[in-house]
């Protein structure tokens, strides 16, 4: 972009285009700053912490994989093995090369034989330390160059068969437990208009400790995320993206105790998207919310590199709160979400912000209100492919009026150039939605966006009108929140019970005992590659 | 529904009042027997596949049957709409529900029984047990926000609640209403996949049996939207509660249980 162009979309940022709410640009400024001065101690803690999990994707991107007969994984193993012997608060890479190095074995040997008890590590030292650390940062450079391949080969596919034709982009979930089951769902899914294709993992997945190996059959209301599971899914959306001529995309959850080494296992098997919310583990899973913290940003970090999407999950604030009391609150967390994600080397175009179509239908302008915020949201994240999700909370078992609702839902999408659309079920509250839910569900967003794709053309609210007034209050709102998060800290604010009104000391929760300190001289070379990558 | 059962059934007004009342669906005109179904069949839509739907339609008691939408989903699937009159009829005085057995209060009445009665505050522990993720019942039920248009327990000066959130293993569950000395369990059970929500009850009902003695054991609650509200002694918990329940029955019956008709035994 030339300077004067660069001056030019700047003023028609602050004029007209991405102005319909005339945003004050010093509060934007001020909420932003805010945000940043709330995170910058988070990311402090971050970059001084590690968690078993993120050595863990340490050893898978360094090519481990595989589990022994009970199904524990190697990786697992291995840890818990330097753990026991020496401590991880080192990195696991120094101890497990110089093992290798002295033992002249490979790693799965090495794993084989930790679990057996057979093999002691140790901390190298001088020379040792060098070696191990160079071949350390060789094996995992074998990972981040499948990984980059992995990139280079969505963006050849993306640039041969095409995105979708329209924005916002249609995704789809599907969730039967069984990954061939779902694989005959997602391809049927893609072709009824299905631009990405989600698989929810199964319930309790994202408080397992360790990801399940292989092609799995059974899960509780989703299907479990695996590496296998992730490649054949892929595998299956390659087939029926070149039989339609666009490339549809699918998207997996980096969410939970083991979020850094499911990011890896999405970086290599070419996952799109990923769910991965700052706070969400710790707010609605109760997950320590250090240790969710510092595997949040090294998950980051791979979805970076990989070039993957990833999806926030500010939607589930407004189903616990009321969604116009605490429209705030997903703004507030929208920023803390933006400035994690670009701290960790994200940038806008890979910034799938959520939220959600959850107001009370009953309420008056209840749906100039979902404008507002929906708008908001837009003209705060202009460059980034907003997640806009379907009314669950209000959805009643009403069948038709739920149809009615979803149809408004698509409308508000359209209106405010949302970037995903996930798609509302009449069913929702009801059934995992049948064949024929779906059908009925993808013709309310094909009504709605060939009858009104474009009506955010016309679409100018009034200047000073109801939701002009309603877009600024609440980043008012998010402002206050955000001062009163920085003079609290955010770890503080969120033990306290800010967030979605739920307590999570920093303390507590699940998964903290996998978290330590990093010892002086700790060594990751994902980290170093990841971070030399950024630039 | 509770109009129609209180008022002599249309479309029988031959029947004695008060002996059978017997009804049937209402489309515009009494005693016209319409209703509306919709359906899937597994095969393509052509003629065959409508003549089919039109079967199923008979066989389900519909005649006439008029299938008003039929249309494909895919090279497989055909998916129909259909409206037709029934010949079934209902008879009222054979429908069984769950009568509610305590009086419904108001957070007023709730706050000042315990406060009279127990003379202390009324503890609840609520959680969602095994793997179940889905807050969104319990915390309904909880939360101050409430649900409804009702506010949750928290809301009831008189009650502490101590919500643990989601996929509380049953021994911790045990334990932190050991310690929290707490005169009632809530729990959600939203995923019914395999039958989770009735093996998880059974699991968190045996636990209580086995952690207490059966005076001592804290009142156990589930709810959960597809739960059979008549299958607690089943389960071995005290009540079930259902889908649609409102934070207002569910404290309507802790005081019940717990402070007038303990009271009053």
């Amino acid at each position: 972009m030339t300077r004067s162009n660069a001056r030019a979309s700047r003023t028609a940022a602050s004029a007209g285009g991405a102005g319909k709410l005339r945003l004050d640009p010093a509060t934007v400024r001020r909420a932003r700053a805010l945000a940043k001065k709330a995170g910058r101690p988070i990311v402090k803690l971050a970059r001084t912490h590690t968690t078993v999990s993120v050595e863990r994707a340490v050893l898978r991107l360094a090519g481990l994989s595989g589990a022994d007969v009970e199904g524990i994984p190697w990786v697992n193993r291995l840890v818990d093995a330097v753990h026991d012997d020496v401590g991880v608060e080192h990195g696991v890479a120094l101890p497990v090369w110089d093992a290798l190095l002295t033992g002249g074995l490979d790693l799965t040997t090495l794993a084989q034989k930790s679990a057996a008890d057979s093999v002691s590590f140790r901390i190298p030292a001088g020379r040792d330390a060098t070696r191990a650390a160079a071949a350390a940062r060789k094996a995992v450079a074998r990972g981040m160059a499948t990984i980059d391949r992995r990139r280079a080969e969505r963006e050849r596919l993306v640039a041969k068969l095409g995105d979708p034709k329209q924005r916002p982009w249609i995704y789809l979930i599907v969730a039967t437990g069984d990954i061939y089951e779902d694989i005959p769902q997602a391809r049927a899914a893609a072709r009824e208009g299905a631009d990405v294709i989600a698989v929810i993992r199964s319930t309790g997945q994202s408080l397992l400790d360790f990801v399940p190996e292989g092609a799995t059959h059974e899960g509780y209301a989703g299907t479990y995320a695996t590496q296998e599971n992730f490649r054949l899914m892929r595998a299956a959306l390659d087939d029926v993206s070149k039989e339609l001529g666009r490339y549809v995309r699918l998207t997996n959850y980096a969410s939970g105790l083991c979020m850094p080494e499911i990011a890896a296992l999405a970086g290599l098997e070419r996952l799109d998207m990923m769910l991965n919310d700052s706070m969400y583990g710790i707010l609605f899973r109760d997950i320590n919310p250090i240790r969710t913290f510092v595997d949040q940003r090294f998950a980051r970090q791979i979805h970076a590199r990989a070039g993957i999407i990833i999806n926030t999950g500010e939607d589930n604030y407004l189903t616990t709160a009321d969604a116009v009391e605490a429209a705030h609150t997903v703004t507030v967390s929208q920023l803390l979400n933006e400035y994690f994600a670009k701290e960790a080397g994200l940038p806008d175009a890979q910034l799938g912000l959520g939220h959600a179509f959850e107001i009370n239908p009953d309420l008056p302008e209840s749906f100039r209100l979902e404008l507002a915020h929906a708008l908001l949201a837009r003209e705060l994240f202009p460059a980034a492919p907003l997640k806009w999700m379907p009314p669950t909370r209000h959805m009643t078992g009403d069948v038709f009026r739920g149809h009615l609702l979803d149809g408004f839902f698509n409308l508000a999408g359209a209106l405010t150039g949302q970037g995903i659309l996930l798609v509302g079920m009449m069913t929702e509250a009801v059934v995992t939605p049948w064949l024929s839910d779906r059908d009925l569900a993808l013709q309310n967003v094909r009504y709605v966006l060939n009858a009104a794709g474009n009506l955010h053309e016309d679409f100018r609210p009034a200047p000073d009108g109801f939701i002009v007034r309603r877009a600024a209050q609440v980043l008012d709102e998010a402002v206050d929140l955000l001062e009163r998060i920085v003079d609290d800290t955010l770890l503080e604010a969120i033990a306290d019970g800010t967030f979605g009104l739920m307590r999570r000391p920093a303390t507590a929760g699940k998964g903290y005992e996998g978290v330590v300190a990093h010892a002086p001289g700790y060594y990751n070379p994902a980290t170093e590659l990841l971070e030399a990558s950024q630039g | 529904m509770t109009d129609q059962s209180e008022r002599p059934a249309p479309g029988d007004a031959t029947l004695p009042v008060g002996i059978t009342k017997v009804i049937r669906p209402y489309g515009d005109t009494t005693g016209d027997g319409m209703v509306q179904i919709s359906f899937t069949l597994p095969i393509p839509h052509d003629r065959r596949a409508e003549g089919a739907a039109a079967q199923l339609a008979a066989k389900m008691g519909m005649d006439p049957a008029l299938v008003v939408h039929a249309k494909a989903m895919g090279p497989d699937f055909t998916f129909f709409v259909v409206y037709g009159r029934v010949n079934h009829l209902v008879d009222l005085s054979k429908v069984q529900v769950a009568e509610r057995a305590y009086p419904l209060l108001t957070a007023k009445d709730i706050n000042a029984l315990i406060k009279q009665r127990l003379r202390r505050k009324l503890t609840v522990v609520g959680a969602c047990i095994g793997t179940d993720a889905h807050t969104v019942g319990i915390d309904a039920i909880l939360n101050i926000k409430g649900f409804a248009g009702e506010k949750g327990l928290e809301y009831y000066r008189e009650l502490r609640v101590v919500n643990l959130g989601a996929q509380v293993p049953v021994p911790a569950l045990v334990e932190r209403v050991r310690s929290e000395r707490a005169d009632a369990v809530l729990v959600s059970q939203v995923v019914t996949q395999r039958d989770a929500h009735l093996h998880n009850t059974r699991e968190m009902s045996a636990a209580f049996r086995e952690a207490y003695p059966a005076d001592r054991r804290p009142l156990l609650v589930v709810g959960g939207p597809r739960f059979d509200e008549a299958a607690a002694s089943d389960l071995g918990v005290d009540r079930i509660f259902g889908k649609g329940t409102t934070p207002g029955d569910v404290a309507s019956y802790l005081v019940h249980a717990l402070v007038t008709d303990r009271a009053a035994a």
